[in-house]
């Protein structure tokens, strides 16, 4: 089973920490310091809002019937082997019809600064360990790296010993 | 130096015995704090109201102001601020810690304190115009102590120290409107210049930094450095041992860590008692062993040639010993992590100052009132904690290293023979490249003692002479560095120098405060050769810096006119506007200015290339 990108809504604080982080490993220099030194503009894939009290990170959710490969009339759209929904690296180029923007149920497809492309999480931003940048860089643990069946069980646990613990 | 935590043999044993008993240290805090907020780091964050806290999307991607519109460059500068203001406050609070047992010994109120040094209280009387003809000791120095503690809020325009700068220093201070006013007047006015809706302009900010923190070199840390050289003597060269092989297995070990050497210099005192001596020996032990950390060790150890067990990163491996009876704190610079490292073993973690508790600290409160009192009280504890030292669990470190330190200004002179003009002559005919001050702190995200070691070694190979103090002057004498056998691996020029003084290479002047002998040096070195401090091939660097202290030196420093290369990077980054002020224009207003080299080698070759373009243009 693939690793997904999964948010424990709860946790998170607000803190913007892995729309810096997804800019940076997205930036030609590969670090903040360096980055912000070369004057680079890298753009996050990666995004936090506040609904109310709540704060709450929203990235690409790589569906299994993606709307974006459907709708992607260039056939820059496409699934690699791993899982990963991206728009760089298929047949075509993209040509910014913006076509996924519009079908994305999750708003997260975004353009590049120039308008000239359609950015969206492409996960090119693991390390050695396999962990995307978002969620090596929160610090609460909020975003998590793991299969969805183990997220699933840590939430079952999570809940009974709520429900259970005074019994 | 990466994947190694320490240089230091003795702090490598200690962090092996950590890990092993599963016990955490300041690097293992440092991992868990990783990875770093990106905002925070480049100074991007504001908390000053509660419109916030605020951030500024460095990549343009998200906000580029604040709620009150403040950008950037006003936030990086405003954070800046007030990084200098709460180190020029530590500096200068303990100068008047210093100042007031000053006066309460004039007074009489405080009895266990005596004026060592009558030559320079009548010296510095003179400094502040307070007549000594006829007079008594204790009449000079009740109307010095009062007029010194005016310096804080002082309304007479100007500290009194600006006198002791080159006129054409004084006119840059002058025409820049940054001539220090008031030490305690400049850090109020830089908390309501960063409050919300005043001060907006990123340079306006930025000199206030300066002035700010000319408040703390020429006021506040000066003061604490001659106020404690009139109450406890001018230090002298003085041998002793360094590093965690100082702390013995036989003897009742106390550990003085912190800044002020008021507390401190009673326990030297009281560790020397008859009757606590036979008490310690009633208890199984050899005696008592009194040992210095951090710059109150620097203190007691210009003074008295007490050992230093370390500098800042090795006070948790210190009680991982597990021979340390006591640790006594005052304050700055003292991990809260102590209390709870300390429970793991026998080791009483005692705080002293009413401004600084810590959680699993015992309090004894230390007033100068009742010193010896409580100074003999903090050791009788030590003395009945002896018997509980589990002597299975110590483990101590066999690495000591042999330090000449006590290299005050007056000893400096001392050495030359009475004047500068032996040092000048040797920096005119280069057998003397030039001088660095080498200076601050500890920070893991350094390899501890690295940057500190190897610049130092690279600098005295090309004859520029360095001259340190704080952790980083600890790093040299556990290297053994503060020797005169140091000369060997000096440059030809400078150790001959060395040999003929029979001086070390590297020469301790003391704690952090006592920045402000070298700024007394470069400023008489000066007004020697009719130029400004800019105009000097001298040099400042802090190698392992990451106190709020270390950057009100730094802009001290910088603002006196001396170059300084940083060893770790300031969170200005956010900010091209703040970051171009610090290290380009810097130069033009002030003649001094930054650059941030994280490699060690390197920061030397600046440095060096530095003093060559200072010596070219004296045409020496």
């Amino acid at each position: 089973m693939p690793k997904e990108v999964l948010i424990r809504f709860d946790r998170c604080l607000g803190c913007r920490s892995c729309h810096l982080a997804c800019a940076v490993a997205h930036s030609s220099a590969g670090s903040l310091l360096g980055a912000v030194l070369n004057g680079e503009k890298p753009r996050a894939r990666i995004f936090v809002h506040q609904v109310g009290e709540h704060k709450a990170p929203l990235n690409c959710r790589h569906c299994q019937d993606a709307p974006c490969i459907d709708a992607c009339i260039a056939g820059a759209m496409h699934r690699q082997e791993d899982g990963t929904v991206t728009n760089v690296g298929g047949v075509q180029q993209c040509t910014a019809c913006w076509m996924c923007v519009m079908v994305c149920p999750y708003g997260v497809i975004r353009s590049d600064a120039d308008g000239t492309m359609a950015l969206k999480c492409d996960r090119e931003c693991r390390d050695e360990t396999g962990i995307p940048a978002c969620v090596r860089a929160c610090p609460t643990g909020a975003l998590v790296y793991e299969e969805v069946d183990d997220y699933s069980g840590q939430r079952r646990f999570d809940v009974l010993h709520r429900a259970l613990s005074n019994v | 130096m990466k994947g190694t935590s320490s240089i230091d043999p003795a702090s490598l044993q200690m962090l092996k015995i950590a890990r092993e008993e599963g016990l955490q240290t300041a690097w293992d805090r440092y991992l868990a704090q990783q990875p770093r907020c990106g905002f925070g780091e480049l100074g991007l964050c504001c908390r000053n109201c509660n419109m916030g806290p605020c951030r500024i999307d460095p990549f343009g991607d998200g906000p580029q102001k604040g709620v009150c519109g403040a950008t950037g460059d006003i936030i990086v500068a405003r954070n800046l601020l007030r990084m200098i203001a709460a180190g020029a406050a530590a500096h200068s609070d303990h100068g008047r810690d210093i100042i007031e047992t000053l006066r309460g010994v004039a007074a009489g109120e405080i009895r266990d304190y005596t004026i060592k040094d009558e030559n320079k209280l009548k010296a510095l009387a003179r400094e502040f115009d307070i007549p000594t003809e006829g007079k008594t000791v204790q009449d000079i120095a009740g109307k010095l102590a009062e007029t010194a503690l005016e310096e804080f809020g002082t309304r007479k325009g100007y500290l009194q120290a600006v006198d002791r700068v080159p006129q054409k220093r004084k006119e840059i201070w002058g025409k820049l409107g940054i001539t220090p006013r008031g030490i305690d007047r400049e850090v109020v006015e830089a908390m309501h210049r960063t409050h919300v809706g005043v001060d907006n302009d990123p340079a306006n900010l930025i000199l206030h930094g300066l002035r700010c923190s000319l408040s703390d070199g020429w006021g506040g840390s000066l003061l604490a450095t001659e106020f404690s050289d009139v109450l406890f003597g001018t230090p002298r060269p003085v041998r002793g041992r360094s590093n965690l092989g100082v702390i013995s297995k036989e003897a009742v070990n106390i550990l003085v860590h912190g800044h002020e050497p008021v507390l401190s210099e009673m326990l030297v005192a009281a560790a020397q008692d008859p009757d606590l001596i036979s008490a310690a020996g009633a208890e199984g032990a050899s005696g008592i062993n009194l040992v210095g950390m951090c710059c109150t060790g620097n203190e007691i150890l210009m003074r008295h040639g007490i050992p230093v067990a370390g500098n800042f990163l090795q006070q948790e491996l210190a009680v991982i010993t597990g021979a340390l009876e006591a640790v006594v704190v005052d304050v700055q610079c003292i991990m809260p992590a102590l209390g709870q490292l300390a429970a793991c073993y026998h080791t009483k973690f005692i705080s002293t100052s009413p401004k600084a508790k810590f959680p699993g600290a015992i309090h004894i409160p230390f007033h100068e009132h009742n010193a010896m009192e409580t100074a003999r009280e903090i050791i009788r504890q030590a003395i009945e904690n002896y018997p509980n030292r589990n002597k299975n669990r110590v483990f101590i470190p066999e690495e000591t290293a042999e330090y000449v330190a006590g290299f005050s200004v007056e000893a400096i002179l001392s050495a030359l023979g009475g004047t500068l003009t032996p040092l000048i002559e040797a920096v005119k005919n280069k057998k003397i490249r030039g001088i660095a001050a080498l200076v601050g702190c500890n920070n893991p995200k350094v390899t501890h003692d690295y940057n500190h070691v190897n610049m130092a070694k690279a600098l005295i190979a090309r004859d520029v002479l360095v001259i340190e103090t704080g952790c980083a002057a600890i790093a040299s004498a556990k290297a053994g560095l503060l020797l005169p056998e140091a000369a060997e691996l000096a440059g030809a020029g400078l150790a001959e120098v060395c040999r003929a003084l029979g001086v070390p290479p590297v020469l301790h002047m003391g704690s952090c405060v006592d920045i402000s002998r070298i700024l007394t040096v470069a400023a008489a070195l000066a007004r020697e050769l009719g130029v400004d401090i800019a105009d000097l091939p001298v040099a400042g660097a802090a190698p392992e810096w990451m106190s709020e202290k270390a950057v009100s030196i730094g802009a001290y420093v910088v603002a006196s006119g001396i170059f300084t290369v940083l060893g770790t990077v300031p969170p200005v980054l956010g900010s091209n506007v703040v970051a171009d002020l610090l290290t380009r224009q810097a130069r033009d207003l002030v003649g001094g200015y930054f650059a941030v080299e994280t490699d060690p080698f390197k920061a030397a070759e600046l440095i060096i290339a530095h003093i060559d373009a200072k010596r070219a243009a004296l045409g020496i």
